[in-house]
């Protein structure tokens, strides 16, 4: 693969406690991957995606973002997260749809000064790339589930990040709303270059809109982005069950 | 008409009450939207026994309540880490201690309780000139913190994950923001009175939050809120002779249930 190694992750482990959640993962990630993170529930793939944030610290093993170790880096403008809406924050939270993405500009070391007019004119144009321009005024928590999703990727996206994590990022959207998100994600990847590794737990939408897909069972990485069809179908049949009918997308 | 402006414990206690008018919601708003108002409780139980401690040893007892409520603030924060499932442990520890401490050394010195009674309830006759270069200076660096990290901290308070992969140092905001509470609580300790300052975070910010529209406006009005009831409650508790604690909390309430009325009924129009 000629495009750039943007996350390397080597025998990494994760202990919490006496109980080990993770065990050696390896993995890496490249430009323009658009990754699917999928397995059941205590599998891992939160887990995972916290500790390459930084939320979480390894037990054992290696992290690099973008050529550095991750106890080195510090450029963390060039990644973007949206987390699963429900847990995300407090509905009665008095805070516009402004003032929530332009809080991220906090990271942005290139973006502009906040309180700027240019950090204004930013907010409105990453509010305007996922079709929320009219609604910068309007309490965040006033929003239908679906919107306020709209507005924590332009949060994400402001400091133009070229990697964006999201970890079950359509937990409590209706269908409408989750297929306008899928499709926005699509334009992300093909169009604006941005790397997507996504979470979820929803197997059937996942295999249809990501290229590649990696699969956790029980603290393990089962297959990689580079596995075949045959062998990804196999072992999410083993994970999930017989019942599986998959329909994996090639991008 | 504004004869109580000529006394010097009136002007100093009007000086006070508008700076920790300013103080209280401007600390208060942050705890209220994290639902860490507890808090507030917690650190003015502390800093009474600090006062009662200063008499006891005969030491300046807003410095002792000081010195006892950072104490328990950095414990507070010690304790969250320890128990990180049940945050609200950590305060009730702290404040079974701090009142455990304040009930036991007035019990030892009786002859402190009139003095303590102010520290109690808030009394305007008490504040002297150190206590209000006291209130001015520390009041300046508090609010002058808050102005200058007021993105960090709001970014913390409405997603403390999200604001920690944005590079934002966390545990350090949050190590200076809970010292900062304690020190706020014990300068609106000789208005507000230990037992109820906490309300004097809550309440302004509960109207607030009723009626703005953005976390700007939010954190202006609850000023203004805690500002109408501070100076008029000084001048009320003055005129009719009241602990200043309690008018001045009364009168808070009041423009809260103002508000949700007004609210209500142009939602019935």
């Amino acid at each position: 693969m000629n495009a750039e190694r943007l996350i390397s992750i080597s025998n990494l482990d994760f202990q919490y406690g006496k109980d080990l959640v993770l065990t050696n993962i390896n993995l890496d990630i490249h430009e323009g991957d658009y990754i699917g993170i999928v397995g059941p529930n205590g599998s891992g793939k939160s887990t995972l995606v916290k500790l390459i944030l930084g939320i979480l610290k390894p037990s054992g093993g290696c992290i690099e973002l973008f050529g550095k170790d991750i106890k080195d880096f510090n450029d963390w403008e060039r990644i973007g997260y949206v987390r699963q809406k429900a847990t995300s924050f407090n509905p009665g939270f008095p805070a516009t749809v402004e003032e929530v993405v332009g809080a991220n500009l906090y990271s942005g070391r290139s973006t502009p000064k906040p309180g700027t007019k240019k950090a204004r004119e930013r907010v409105n144009e990453v509010l305007s790339i996922v079709n929320m321009e009219k609604f910068g005024k309007r309490l965040i928590g006033n929003l239908s589930g679906g919107q306020q999703q709209r507005v924590f990727i332009a949060r994400a996206l402001i400091n133009s990040p070229q990697i964006l994590f999201l970890d079950e990022p359509t937990v409590g959207i209706d269908a409408d709303s989750q297929r306008d998100f899928y499709q926005l994600l699509e334009i992300f990847n093909q169009e604006m270059r941005i790397t997507i590794v996504m979470v979820s737990h929803d197997i059937g939408v996942i295999t249809q809109k990501v290229g590649r897909i990696v699969c956790m069972g029980d603290g393990k990485l089962l297959c990689h982005p580079n596995s075949s069809r045959s062998e990804i179908s196999s072992m999410l049949k083993k994970v999930y069950g017989n019942t599986m009918d998959l329909l994996i997308h090639d991008h | 008409m504004m004869e109580f402006l000529q006394y010097g414990f009136m002007q100093r206690a009007l000086m006070a009450g508008v700076i920790i008018g300013i103080l209280c919601p401007m600390i208060g708003i942050f705890l209220v939207l994290r639902r860490m108002s507890m808090i507030g409780n917690s650190l003015s139980h502390v800093a009474l026994s600090g006062v009662a401690a200063g008499m006891v040893s005969g030491i300046y007892p807003l410095a002792m309540a000081l010195a006892f409520s950072v104490a328990a603030a950095l414990g507070i924060e010690l304790l969250r880490k320890k128990y990180s499932e049940y945050a609200e442990l950590a305060m009730a520890v702290i404040l079974s201690a701090g009142l455990g401490i304040a009930v036991v050394l007035i019990s030892y010195a009786k002859s402190i309780n009139v003095d303590l009674f102010g520290y109690l309830f808030g009394n305007i006759v008490t504040v002297r000139s150190g206590d209000m270069m006291l209130i001015a200076v520390l009041g300046s660096l508090i609010i002058a913190f808050v102005g200058l990290n007021y993105r960090e901290l709001f970014y913390i308070t409405f997603d403390e994950e999200g604001a920690r992969i944005a590079g934002i140092p966390v545990k350090r905001v949050n190590l200076l923001f809970t010292v900062l509470i304690a020190m706020t609580i014990t300068l609106s300790m000789r208005i507000v009175g230990a037992l109820l300052v906490s309300s004097l975070m809550v309440i302004p910010v509960a109207t607030g939050i009723q009626l703005a529209k953005s976390f700007k406006q939010a954190t202006l009005l609850s000023v203004v809120a805690a500002e109408v009831a501070a100076v008029s409650g000084i001048i009320a508790s003055y005129y009719l002779e009241l602990a200043s604690g309690g008018t001045i909390v009364l009168l808070s309430v009041a423009l809260l249930m103002l508000v949700l009325g007004v609210k209500s009924l142009l939602r019935n129009i």
